[in-house]
């Protein structure tokens, strides 16, 4: 263990600023994400996921946000075990039936302020499972949707691109609808 | 449609003489029919025999055979066919909240007596970023004396709506059967589909279907590798194997365009071929990987905190696995030496001899060496593939066929063995089913858990790491 230990000191660390983006991008989104995350939230804003009808490939993608390459925490954003601590509600998957009742429950025991995240495909129209009859479809049709990241998964770049821009809007958000 | 030959079937299974790989049913407007699969142990084939279900009723399977059950209780809630002799005839799937709901939305668990005897529930939503399912834990003081799980949460119906689709749009959706495993399940599909057709595919199409089979395992394996030790305290592995997984993926989006190579392979070959950038690619990266994954599993066996964690919890008594059919490193670190890739062998591994890691301890540490042995052997077949790629077209024209035809198919995704059915007519699916390894995985966990502590289960449970979405469907 030492080995590995004093080795990963020496290497250097393996995180990447903002993968996959522009250098101009890459600059503009950890500034803006450490200024508003800063300003708004004291550099902590907690995600609660949960899978509605996902196929495992979104939940991937997430879990890959922790890695040490994309490393969501240095950025404040926190994915966390109990809707109790939860900001967000990041959800993904074609909203089932058999979910509904739960996703529902895990929402009302988020403290508002709160914001809603469809994340993925299925999350935001239903995707390929829109006209299945044991599904309800777009999550929109159960709760109120803040921000929309698609893709089939949606690449962990891109999940980020959606979280810095929640951040951008949160305030604004909040203002506009009055939402307790 | 053979009654004589079902019963014939059936009792066999009692007496292990075959192992089971699925039970499905079907309707077409008033009648229904159920459909049996199960393998001769030592043979290649699969026999498949059918009966029809007069007054939608048939004689059940799972009262001669226990990984029977939870596929008969699907057939009676997504059917409305009733089993006959079923042991356990609670719904599944059906939780009381589809519009067409035959069932209640209360569920009775399975009880446990006894002084101090308590239960916990757990979920559907869990602590971390995991697909939905139930737990109910009866325990004593910190000992759990009975697992049961109950899911269907993410139920979609892909089967249903995978009927009467064009083959192309059937492939999209078998690939999001279970994410983790979208390669396999439409590698299973295609070749289902090709045996219906009586198709034959080029031989670059086949390496392709490996190569991508074979990055889906590392990654999975190696994110599994990872998990397990953060499970029982050991983050730094799991940090260090995270990074391994995310180069795996980012090599399958070099080379094929995807991280996790979706809607790539198609019934009658592949949509992306390998170009000479991508091969050196693979065949520097992969190594290095393998480099950086040795001197993990040396810390893994090196620390002795984490061995006493892994070694001798959660162990899987081999004979409940062979009674189960349980495939994949469940299986193989029970004792139980099946490998499609080896033993029904299919292109390209028909032409590369897999060479198949088995273990008896049976417990959390046997399934974490399954899958490093395994990481070691893909990576090996990966550069064998990579050294010896034919020239060749990479995908044929379906023909455009309009007799009906079926065609099924066993291919050894990371979890085991995944199976496909098809129907095809007219170049349209008729009737599709598709079976995940943790039908039998689930059942598994229930019984090696029991006398373990409840600390100990997120351990036991990600070494299993049974799929939710791919049973739900």
């Amino acid at each position: 263990m030492r080995k590995t230990l004093i080795e990963s000191l020496f290497r250097g660390k393996l995180t990447e600023p903002a993968p996959h983006l522009s250098d101009e991008e890459k600059s503009a989104l950890i500034g803006t994400m450490n200024r508003l995350a800063q300003r708004r939230f004291g550099r902590s804003l907690a995600i609660r996921h949960v899978d509605a009808g996902s196929c495992n490939a979104c939940e991937l993608e997430i879990v890959a946000l922790n890695n040490a390459l994309y490393d969501l925490e240095r950025f404040g954003l926190k994915i966390v075990a109990s809707p109790r601590h939860a900001d967000v509600l990041m959800v993904t998957g074609s909203l089932t039936h058999n979910m509904g009742a739960a996703l529902r429950l895990t929402y009302d025991a988020m403290p508002p302020p709160k914001w809603v995240v469809a994340t993925g495909d299925c999350a935001c129209t239903g995707g390929l499972f829109a006209q299945s009859p044991v599904c309800i479809g777009a999550l929109g049709q159960l709760l109120p949707v803040d921000l929309h990241i698609p893709g089939c998964p949606p690449h962990p770049a891109m999940l980020l691109r959606g979280l810095i821009t929640l951040i951008s809007c949160l305030g604004d958000v909040a203002h506009e609808s009055g939402r307790d | 449609m053979n009654s004589a030959r079902w019963e014939d079937v059936t009792t066999n299974l009692a007496d292990h003489a075959t192992t089971f790989i699925a039970v499905w049913g079907e309707r077409n407007d008033e009648s229904g029919a159920v459909n049996l699969a199960v393998r001769r142990k030592g043979e290649r084939s699969i026999e498949i025999v059918s009966r029809s279900a007069p007054d939608s009723h048939y004689p059940s399977v799972g009262r001669h055979h226990p990984s029977a059950i939870l596929m008969e209780r699907v057939i009676q809630d997504v059917h409305g066919l009733v089993a006959d002799g079923l042991p356990d005839t609670r719904p599944w799937l059906d939780h009381g909240f589809w519009p067409h709901s035959r069932a209640g939305t209360s569920y009775n668990f399975k009880p446990a007596f006894g002084p101090g005897v308590h239960q916990i529930p757990v979920g559907p939503v869990h602590a971390g970023t995991i697909e939905p399912g139930h737990f109910r834990f009866s325990v004593n003081g910190e000992i759990i004396i009975r697992l049961e799980a109950r899911l269907g949460y993410v139920h979609r119906d892909v089967l249903g709506l995978m009927r009467g689709k064009a083959i192309d749009d059937a492939a999209t959706l078998v690939g999001r059967v279970s994410g983790d495993s979208t390669v396999a399940y439409a590698f299973a599909f295609a070749r289902a589909v090709e045996q219906a057709l009586d198709l034959a595919v080029p031989a670059r199409a086949s390496a392709l279907r490996g190569i991508m089979a074979e990055l889906e395992r590392l990654a999975n394996h190696l994110g599994d590798f990872g998990a397990i030790c953060n499970d029982s305290g050991f983050a730094l592995l799991n940090i260090h194997a995270a990074v391994l997984r995310e180069r795996i993926l980012r090599l399958a989006a070099l080379v094929f365009g995807h991280r996790l190579m979706m809607d790539f392979i198609v019934p009658g070959g592949v949509l992306r071929d390998l170009n000479e950038e991508g091969a050196t690619a693979l065949k520097s990266g992969l190594p290095s990987v393998l480099a950086a994954f040795g001197r993990l599993v040396d810390l893994y066996e090196k620390t002795a905190s984490l061995q006493d964690r892994v070694v001798g919890t959660g162990r899987l008594d081999p004979a409940v696995a062979n009674l189960l059919g349980c495939g994949g490193y469940v299986g193989r670190a029970a004792g139980q030496d099946f490998d499609a890739r080896r033993d029904m062998p299919y292109a390209p591994y028909d032409g590369i001899a897999v060479r198949v890691p088995v273990f008896n301890s049976a417990d959390v540490d046997a399934r974490v060496r399954v899958r490093i042995a395994e990481i070691h052997e893909s990576v090996r077949i990966l550069l064998s593939l990579l050294g010896t790629m034919p020239k060749s077209s990479i995908r044929v024209a379906l023909p455009n066929d309009l007799t009906a035809r079926s065609g099924s198919a066993l291919v050894e995704g990371f979890r085991g063995d995944i199976f496909a059915f098809v129907r095809v007519c007219g170049g349209r699916l008729s009737d599709a089913f598709v079976r995940d390894p943790s039908w039998f995985l689930w059942p598994a966990l229930e019984a090696a858990i029991e006398g373990n502590i409840v600390a100990d289960f997120p351990l036991c449970n990600k070494s299993f790491n049974a799929a939710y979405a791919g049973c739900d469907l």
